[in-house]
């Protein structure tokens, strides 16, 4: 399986706090992957490093082949913001409409984008109008407009009811299936068993990078949030994690 | 295109904001009309305070919206995503910039209409000349709103920013003390600041019934002004952050 995201010992600060210390991952094409970890753990951070946004210390990011943040990249990267970024003085179609304009995209796309997030009956209201469980859906449809090739979704199911989150798993689904890679954050843990493959990062560290089967074998448990915190009192005192299914859980230093 | 869609979306927003489009037309006028009744006594003060005002109104205005404009789109995220995406910056601030040119082109011209047609503006050159700078005005107090807004962490602060930059800018321009009698050195600083150049012109349509090089000359440098506060303001937008 060929990578569409690799990363090589990132170091990032933030402010005077070192964030991410040395963190290196690799994440195949095609593949939903979901980036655990508790609040502050440094998700959003990794996050802005692979779209290009995050000024970082050393170590390397690579998306499709091209450092991250190249000129070329903008059009096969789509971003949501943890914070919803669109236009609260815009409705929801004319905020879908100018995200589809600025990759060359017509007025059909942008309809489409706010059907599959769920918005078509809210189209015509102001996002500064919307609930913000709607409201971070409109910017959920100002990412996937475009349909890039990959898609960094940061804590996109956040406020959203049980059904809705269904759908949107679905339409990752969908997309990945149809190509794109999908990194997707969250802190709950049961949406972690919709993915193919877990990265979980504690304290800017990765704890575990493998299948959510793989996962749960390693630590011995059915249950995510048990096994998370089973990998976590390993790393603390110093026992490293054992290896499953023959892909090493990386275990920082 | 990129360009085009970033105008229409600017527009657009404004639109859905029906009082602050009623306000950019209405308070030009209303001032307009406050200072015809003020001066009714005084002959000739009114062609010429109004003149001026007509010119001034929409750099003070378009200072003001569009640097609270591209300070909601830094801290509300949107910037951030819209570098993310292949929008130029040149596509932002071109866009920003004709955006509110337009605006601007609509405010002066119906405070324009209303200074020439209901409160007697009498001025030698024609009223085409005087939108024409009003809009030049306007186009360089978005391109100061632009830079303004990469200094402020705060609408609060955005907005203290006008009186900084605007209102040591009118009272060096020669409106309130003729400039050849303000000492050198405030001369010297009244010399390196565009609104003066920009109230120079006004008062050359003012005098003269056809465009003087003087006009052109004011005017291209108000042009050359917001040509570098674009360029500035390009480089407060940074892909990068950290
Ligand atoms: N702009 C910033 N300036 C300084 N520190 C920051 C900034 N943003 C985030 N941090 C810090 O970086 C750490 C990781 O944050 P983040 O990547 O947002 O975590 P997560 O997304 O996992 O909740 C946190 O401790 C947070 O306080
Ligand atoms: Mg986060």
């Amino acid at each position: 399986m060929t990578s569409a995201i690799e990363v090589a010992d990132l170091v990032v600060h933030r402010g005077a706090r070192p964030v991410l210390h040395g963190l290196s991952c690799t994440i195949p094409e095609g593949s939903v992957t979901g980036l655990l970890g508790p609040s502050g753990s440094g998700k959003t951070t990794l996050m802005r490093a692979i779209v290009g946004v995050q000024v970082v210390r050393s170590g390397t990011v690579t998306v499709l082949g091209r450092p991250a943040g190249d000129a070329k990249l903008r059009s096969e990267i789509g971003y949501l913001t943890q914070a919803p970024s669109v236009y609260a003085d815009l409705t929801v179609r004319e905020n879908a409409r100018y995200f589809a304009a600025l990759y060359g995209l017509g007025q059909a796309e942008a309809d489409a984008a706010v059907r599959d997030v769920g918005l078509a009956e809210a189209a015509s209201q102001l996002v500064g109008n919307l609930s913000g469980g709607q409201r971070s859906r409109a910017s959920l449809a100002c990412a996937i407009v475009s349909k890039p090739k990959v898609l960094i979704l940061d804590e996109p199911t956040v406020g959203q009811d049980p059904v809705l989150r269904d759908e949107l798993w679905a339409q990752f689904r969908g997309l990945a299936e149809s190509g794109s890679t999908l990194v997707v954050s969250s802190h709950v843990m049961d949406e972690a068993n919709r993915c193919d493959r877990l990265l979980l990062i504690r304290e800017g560290l990765l704890i575990a990078d493998d299948t959510p089967a793989a996962v749960k074998a390693s630590a011995g448990t059915e249950d995510l949030d048990q096994a998370f915190l089973t990998l976590i009192r390993r790393q603390g005192t110093g026992v490293p994690a054992p290896r499953a299914t023959g892909e090493a859980s990386e275990v920082p230093s | 295109m990129i360009l085009l869609h970033t105008t229409g979306r600017i527009l657009r927003q404004l639109r859905h904001d029906r009082r602050t489009v009623a306000m950019l037309v209405a308070v030009p006028t209303l001032l307009l009309t406050l200072l015809y009744f003020m001066y009714d006594s005084q002959p000739g003060v009114f062609d010429h305070i109004a003149l001026i005002m007509l010119g001034v109104f929409p750099f003070i205005i378009m200072f003001l919206i569009t640097s609270i404009a591209m300070l909601r789109e830094r801290t509300t995220g949107t910037l951030e995503r819209l570098l993310t995406t292949p929008l130029r910056k040149t596509d932002l601030l071109f866009g920003y910039g004709l955006a509110f040119g337009v605006a601007a082109a609509v405010q002066a011209g119906f405070a324009s209409a209303l200074a020439y047609l209901l409160l007697d503006l009498d001025t030698q050159g024609a009223a085409g000349y005087v939108v024409m700078i009003a809009v030049a005005n306007a186009v360089l107090g978005m391109a100061l709103g632009l830079l303004a807004s990469a200094f402020a962490k705060t609408e609060f602060q955005a907005v203290q920013f006008m009186p900084v930059l605007a209102v040591p800018q009118l009272l060096l321009c020669g409106l309130f003390v003729p400039r050849e009698l303000m000492a050198g050195w405030l001369q010297a600083i009244s010399d390196v600041l565009p609104l003066t150049y920009a109230v120079e012109a006004l008062q050359e349509v003012g005098a003269y019934a056809e465009p003087t090089g003087t006009m052109w000359r004011d005017f291209a440098i108000v042009a050359g002004a917001v040509v570098v506060a674009l360029v500035a303001a390009a480089g407060t937008l940074r892909r990068r952050t950290p």
